[in-house]
């Protein structure tokens, strides 16, 4: 065994192999994440573009101050309140994924299996379709003249159109809708390697229906729900597109705060200050995470990856 | 009450799961279904049908703009499949022979283009490319892509990798076949299923992203979603039900031959 950490056994290749793919993600992953760290401690440009290099914790201060044309400065919860609403929708949108996904996920897993492979791949298949497409989807569905509003105006249901576009409620459907798969796939990857044997034999000594579920199959899916749970909140988390095309202007999420730093705004470090915080939010998260599923739920969730491929 | 076949059937006669699963079915494709139908709409307000028309495939298929964000979109995305591949297949191999400390360092590497969001990958590598005065344009985006498209390559090459039975090489070995002769003669070949499966990934992650594009398209580099995008921003008209039906259909397209390349000869 010992042998297996060298690069002695013939014909296997070498672990050098391997370099220049980690040379490259050392250039353009950890490279951009140390950019964004160094910006956000660094002044502002004159022109906006850039970032003029003299330290400062100022970006960090606007985070919780604002400052008045006349110089002073004040407590401000804008931002705050903006990564309040973030975590909140994104804890939302989890906890919807997991309730729609129990079903379908223990459906799939009780199916014969050569039927299973195939609606997995049917779970799949929105996730490689185009993020901005999905979520354009449901522009249509929930305008004011859309399906939805459509159907119950034309049935007499309605006597005018619900607005339900540019609401928190848009945003929070188009965030469902776009993560759902990464919460089916670790759950149905858990329930599928359960022997649900245990389930009968507990149906057999007179269990009920609801606690088999609750006191048999729930505690074994458990992997798959906490990495679900966090494969969900993470994306989530930092989402653009939901809140800009279905939020309107009134419920932006962090992206959307920093994009703005980045574009008309033009203020680099704070875009940067913002970016390191949601950085410190995800990690918080995963810590979290780790604490309450220990290792099943890292292992659930790079099984739930692959088995997404 | 009890199952006449003894497994797995207690909780299939479980009330409600099965129409359940059926609405969360129609939750993940209606959605689409109603952009590919009202792309057909002969009138210029989407959701209100007029007719069935085909005057909004012309139309998108006719117009320079749009046909400039293809030619940016498959040449970024192209670009970045041979580029991320050759790197996952590297890792691929390179991951097998490292030391724990090495595999377990690296794998989070490769992992993290998935786990931060990407907006901060964005920006980040806008500020990256700024600051060395690196061009805004298609490269930049081609380059960026690279990254996030290296996990979803090496994914399928590595379950691949995995499963080939090791003792082939040492009969290479001992029959005198040096390191090279041995990737180009056996591995390769063996590895190409999951190469396959793993480009196809790498090319509709690339052809679908829009962050990452948006910030790093400067003025040249419009890709397909970030010319979507502006539309959807300006004016939604079938047209945009159109351009994204055909960029649906090229993504289902290629994600069933890799998911049908990707079970043969498992």
């Amino acid at each position: 065994m010992a042998r297996r950490s060298t690069s002695g056994r013939a014909g296997q290749g070498t672990w050098w192999a391997g370099l220049p793919g980690l040379a490259y993600l050392v250039a353009l992953v950890l490279a951009p994440l140390v950019i964004i760290v160094i910006f956000s401690f660094l002044s502002r440009a004159k022109l906006g573009v850039g970032v003029k290099w003299e330290f400062t914790v100022q970006p960090y201060v606007e985070l919780f101050y604002s400052e008045s044309l006349s110089g002073e400065r004040s407590f401000d919860p804008t931002y705050l309140q903006i990564f309040f609403n973030s975590v909140v929708y994104s804890l939302i949108t989890a906890v919807a994924c997991l309730v729609l996904s129990i079903p379908i996920a223990l459906w799939i897993a009780t199916r014969p299996p050569k039927w299973r492979t195939l609606l997995v791949f049917l779970v799949t298949i929105p996730f490689w379709t185009s993020l901005l497409i999905r979520t354009y989807a449901f522009v249509i569905i929930l305008n004011d003249n859309g399906p939805i509003n459509g159907a119950l105006t034309g049935l007499g249901i309605l006597s005018e159109p619900i607005p339900m576009l540019y609401t928190p409620f848009a945003t929070i459907v188009g965030l469902v809708y776009s993560f759902l798969p990464f919460m089916i796939l670790p759950i149905y990857a858990s329930a599928e390697r359960f022997d649900f044997r245990l389930a009968e034999a507990a149906y057999d000594l007179g269990a009920t229906k609801g606690r088999v579920l609750m006191r048999i199959v729930l505690p074994a899916v458990r992997p798959g729900i906490i990495a679900g749970l966090i494969l969900v909140f993470i994306p989530a988390l930092g989402s653009f597109l939901a809140p800009e095309l279905l939020g309107g202007g009134k419920t932006s999420m962090i992206a959307n705060v920093i994009a703005a730093q980045f574009g008309a705004s033009r203020n680099w470090p704070f875009g940067a200050a913002l970016s390191v915080m949601v950085l410190v939010i995800v990690m918080l998260a995963l810590v979290a995470f780790a604490v309450v599923a220990r290792r099943s739920s890292r292992r659930g969730s790079q099984q739930s990856l692959e088995s997404l491929l | 009450m009890k199952s006449p076949r003894g497994t797995g059937t207690s909780l299939k006669n479980f009330p409600l799961f099965g129409p359940v699963a059926a609405i969360v079915f129609g939750f993940l494709y209606i959605p689409l279904v109603f952009v590919v139908g009202y792309s057909f709409n002969s009138n210029r307000v989407v959701t209100v049908w007029k007719g069935f028309s085909l005057e909004w495939y012309a139309d998108v298929l006719t117009n320079d703009d749009i046909q400039r964000a293809v030619i940016n979109s498959l040449r970024v995305a192209s670009i970045s499949t041979v580029l991320s591949v050759i790197f996952a297949t590297g890792l691929a191999i390179g991951l097998l022979r490292m030391a724990r400390a090495g595999k377990t360092a690296a794998w989070s590497l490769i992992m993290a283009p998935l786990v931060i969001p990407e907006i901060v990958f964005a920006i980040g590598t806008l500020a990256l490319f700024v600051q060395i005065r690196f061009p805004l344009g298609v490269d930049a985006i081609t380059l960026a892509h690279t990254a996030f498209c290296i996990p979803f390559a090496l994914l399928p090459i590595r379950a691949r990798l995995r499963s080939v039975d090791l003792t082939v090489y040492e009969a290479a070995a001992d029959l005198g076949a040096n390191e090279w002769v041995i990737f180009r003669r056996i591995t390769l070949p063996l590895l190409a299923p999951g190469i396959v499966a793993g480009a196809l990934l790498a090319f509709i992650i690339s052809l679908d992203d829009f962050i990452v594009s948006y910030f790093l398209a400067g003025a040249g580099g419009t890709t397909l979603p970030v010319y979507i995008f502006g539309m959807i921003r300006n004016a939604i008209t079938p047209g945009v039900n159109a351009l994204s039906t055909l960029l649906l259909l090229v993504s289902v397209v290629i994600v069933t031959v890799s998911y049908i390349i990707a079970r043969r000869r498992r």
